[in-house]
């Protein structure tokens, strides 16, 4: 399977009579925005916002942020059997609108949703204050339950990346990046050679506000399957969830998964990337064992060498994190690990809720726990209500003036154990 | 600017009062520098001067800790001190827990930083890296040389409040205290380049060791249920009605004890769950799913159970360290004890 990326770089937001790009600068017809996301009978508002890098701009309860993405050519089109049909995705041509997202705003489903600063220390520690947001001010119709909330909020932010990715469908692409994974015995014998690599790729699925789909269906569902890491790309995966703001993965972390993006860089140098086994992190302990004697299973039958097995969220799926280390490293299949650690405050406890000799070789996204002070923004996206309530919060995290005292847990991505950032936890 | 004013602790070998016959040497106060400190004070040039030296027979320490702690704070309380600095203490064993233990109650009782050198088998590395700088040293006295001007450098940095570095860069033993720091490059990145050197069996280093796990054995049956009195506890976040002690979400700073003397059940108008790392739905409507009250009275009623404990303890799971999740247990545990209950009901979620 092989897809080409047409990166579209956006340097600038505007609103304007026509959605289109020019010039790097994406303009949006908000009327038209908001009738499509009006279209949903539970959502009775919604309002649009930018906010651009730089700007004194705080973000706040986020849920999910979506890149436009669209498809040109190939079969399916994006997010498919969520918002389009669920035809299989990831060969052709793919345009980004890169360096725009999507972000999906308004009060809390349970408490999970986070924080976005554009400048400050705080934007240090979010891959979204670099990038140029629309961001969608939800607000529900009155008694919606938690589900159909989040399902609608989820929605309207997949929408609003398809219909803005509409817009670079025939825009000339600033640069065309090719990722190609050839089918199992072709990668034999075009890499006779080298070690075989693949990449076991955790799903949340822990229930309502952690869940992720794969072409629509929810993850709690699945044993875990191969995909090409093409399909990906595509929105094949993507985000229904609000597991803590700092380690879920959202839909665009999904979209430019940093683990895949890196490997193949090395794909037929260093080793030969075979694809992607996807698998689940649910509560029940027969799921549990279930996915990770799957996951090892099928590294041993795609006869791997190696593979990075990347976790989302933390505490019980530690559990599930161990359980796919210890099983695959038995197939003598050798394996990297990447997390990230709650260990306390002051960074002194034991940072993972499960731990195994096996796990040798551990990356990690930093201490959850650590604490930031945020200070005063001029504008205020959203809200300010749930900054106490939200995971990484405490009583009196929002202070009078408008600063905020939390742990950085409360920061979309901050320790995303994807490895989309630079940060790491070292022992002092 | 002033000398930063430095006290030094040594033992009664180092203090020239003797060797083991003299181990149970009280704890005296000299001003000025003794014996290693002299070559400390070397290294510290104008900087620092050792205002005054701690000598204390390591017998007498080990046998005799508070009391000797106390004098020892005693003569600390009056020397206005910067910094206090112990040792090195090589491999003696003693004196090396007894380095790390004056270094550790001064942190303590002054707020002013202190630091301790000592070979890495000395088993006061064990006992105090966590709560002090402890510099490496080599197994001996001979090793001074190369010790001193280590250890005046380190005191000189940590007295002036310059950042420490890396535990590799600034040789001591690392404190298991976790740091966050932006590395060169993305996690991704780091990820397959250890994969890498792992498949071609090159050197890599693991940016988190395995914790050793504590793993808590199952305690034994209970053989007497119906004279057995019955408490509840969880992790999973039930809290009266309104969170009134606001647990946090995630990352709980605290617990909750409350009465549930003459309630039945919990329900929904009463009782909520604080929780943010699980579908909290389905515990909002009906918290007995998390923590079983109804049936805990049922038996109670049929004298299954002796009976149940007035009051219920809780706490949020989600996000807290393992190290405050064992404190919470351990004042819980006492307080359940003292009540003279004899069994609990821990769920989680």
């Amino acid at each position: 399977m092989k897809l080409e990326l047409g990166r579209i770089n956006i340097e600038g937001l505007s609103f304007g009579a026509n959605t289109e790009v020019n010039a790097g600068i994406l303009t949006i017809n908000k009327d038209e925005l908001i009738a499509l996301i009006k279209q949903d009978e539970f959502i009775k508002d919604v309002k649009v916002e930018f906010a651009s890098p730089g700007e004194k701009t705080r973000i706040t309860p986020v849920k999910d942020v979506i890149e436009p993405r669209v498809k040109v050519s190939g079969s399916g089109a994006v997010f498919p059997g969520m918002l389009n049909k669920v035809e299989t995705v990831g060969e052709g041509r793919t345009h980004v609108l890169s360096g725009a997202a999507v972000v999906t705003c308004g009060r809390i489903v349970g408490f999970q949703e986070g924080i976005i600063d554009m400048s400050g220390p705080g934007a240090d520690y979010t891959p979204f204050s670099k990038t140029h947001n629309i961001v969608l001010v939800i607000e529900p119709t009155a008694d919606l339950s938690q589900y159909d909330y989040e399902a609608s909020a989820r929605m309207a932010g997949l929408k609003a990346a398809a219909y803005l990715g509409e817009a670079g469908r025939n825009a000339t692409p600033d640069v065309i990046e090719t990722y190609e994974t050839l089918p199992l015995m072709d990668g034999v014998k075009a890499f006779p050679n080298l070690p075989r690599v693949g990449y076991v790729y955790m799903l949340q699925t822990q229930g309502l506000l952690h869940d992720t789909y794969v072409y629509g269906v929810d993850g709690k569902k699945i044993v875990p399957t191969i995909l090409y890491p093409t399909e990906i790309m595509d929105g094949a995966i993507l985000s229904g969830n609000c597991v803590s703001a700092c380690d879920k993965n959202t839909t665009y972390h999904h979209q430019n998964n940093p683990i895949i993006h890196d490997m193949y860089a090395r794909h037929g140098k260093d080793f030969n990337f075979v694809g992607v086994i996807i698998t689940n992190e649910n509560v029940f302990l027969m799921d549990k064992e279930r996915s990770s004697d799957w996951t090892a299973k099928l590294t041993k039958f795609l006869n791997l060498d190696g593979a990075i097995v990347s976790q989302e969220g933390f505490g019980n799926p530690d559990t599930d994190l161990i359980m796919n280390c210890k099983k695959i490293e038995a197939q003598g299949v050798k394996t990297v690990i990447v997390t990230d650690e709650y260990a306390g405050r002051d960074g002194k406890s034991q940072s993972l809720a499960d731990a195994d000799k096996a796990a040798d070789a551990v990356v990690t996204g930093g201490n959850a726990n650590e604490v930031i002070i945020l200070p005063p923004m001029d504008r205020v996206i959203g809200m300010y209500d749930y900054v106490d309530k939200i995971a990484g919060g405490f009583d009196g995290s929002l202070r009078p003036d408008g600063s905020i005292e939390a742990e950085i847990q409360v920061i979309i991505g901050a320790t995303n154990e994807l490895g989309f950032n630079r940060m790491t936890a070292r022992g002092y | 600017m002033s000398k930063i004013r430095v006290v030094h602790y040594i033992n009664q070998f180092f203090g020239g009062v003797g060797g083991e016959e003299k181990a149970d040497h009280l704890p005296e106060l000299r001003l000025g520098a003794v014996g290693p400190g002299m070559a400390l004070s070397q290294q510290f040039g104008d900087e620092a001067e050792i205002v005054a030296t701690i000598v204390c027979g390591d017998s007498y320490f080990n046998e005799n800790t508070p009391a000797a702690l106390e004098a020892i704070l005693g003569f600390v309380a009056d020397q206005k001190a910067d910094i206090f600095v112990a040792g090195p203490a090589f491999n003696a064993g003693r004196y090396g827990m007894a380095c790390g233990g004056v270094c550790k109650a001064v942190q303590e009782k002054f707020g002013i930083p202190a630091v301790t050198a000592m070979f890495g088998e000395n088993p006061g590395v064990d006992g105090f890296k966590q709560d002090v700088y402890i510099l490496e040293t080599g197994d001996s006295a001979a090793t001074m040389r190369t010790a001193a001007p280590v250890l005046a450098k380190f005191t000189l940095k940590l007295a002036k409040n310059e950042e420490i570095g890396a535990p590799t860069c600034e040789a001591y033993f690392p404190r298991g205290i976790r740091k966050n720091v932006f590395a060169e490059e993305r996690g991704s990145k780091r990820a397959v380049d250890m994969l890498v050197a792992k498949l071609k069996g090159e050197e890599f280093v693991t940016e988190y060791p395995m914790p050793h796990f504590d793993n808590v054995a199952p305690a034994p049956a209970i053989k007497d249920m119906p004279k057995t009195k019955v408490a509840l506890v969880t992790s999973g976040g039930i809290c009266p009605k309104g969170n009134p002690d606001r647990i946090e979400s995630s990352s709980a700073s605290k617990y909750g004890k409350y009465d549930i003397d003459g309630l039945n059940a919990f329900c929904a108008n009463c009782a909520e769950t604080a929780h943010g790392g699980y579908d909290p739905v389905y515990a909002n409507q009906d918290a007995n799913r998390v923590l079983p009250l109804d049936v805990l009275r049922d038996m109670e009623k049929e004298g299954k159970i002796e009976k149940l404990h007035k009051y219920y303890y809780t706490t949020v799971g989600n996000g807290t360290s393992v190290a405050s999740s064992k404190a919470y247990a351990a004042e819980i545990a006492a307080e359940l004890v003292n009540d003279g209950v004899q069994a609990v009901i821990l769920t989680s979620t």
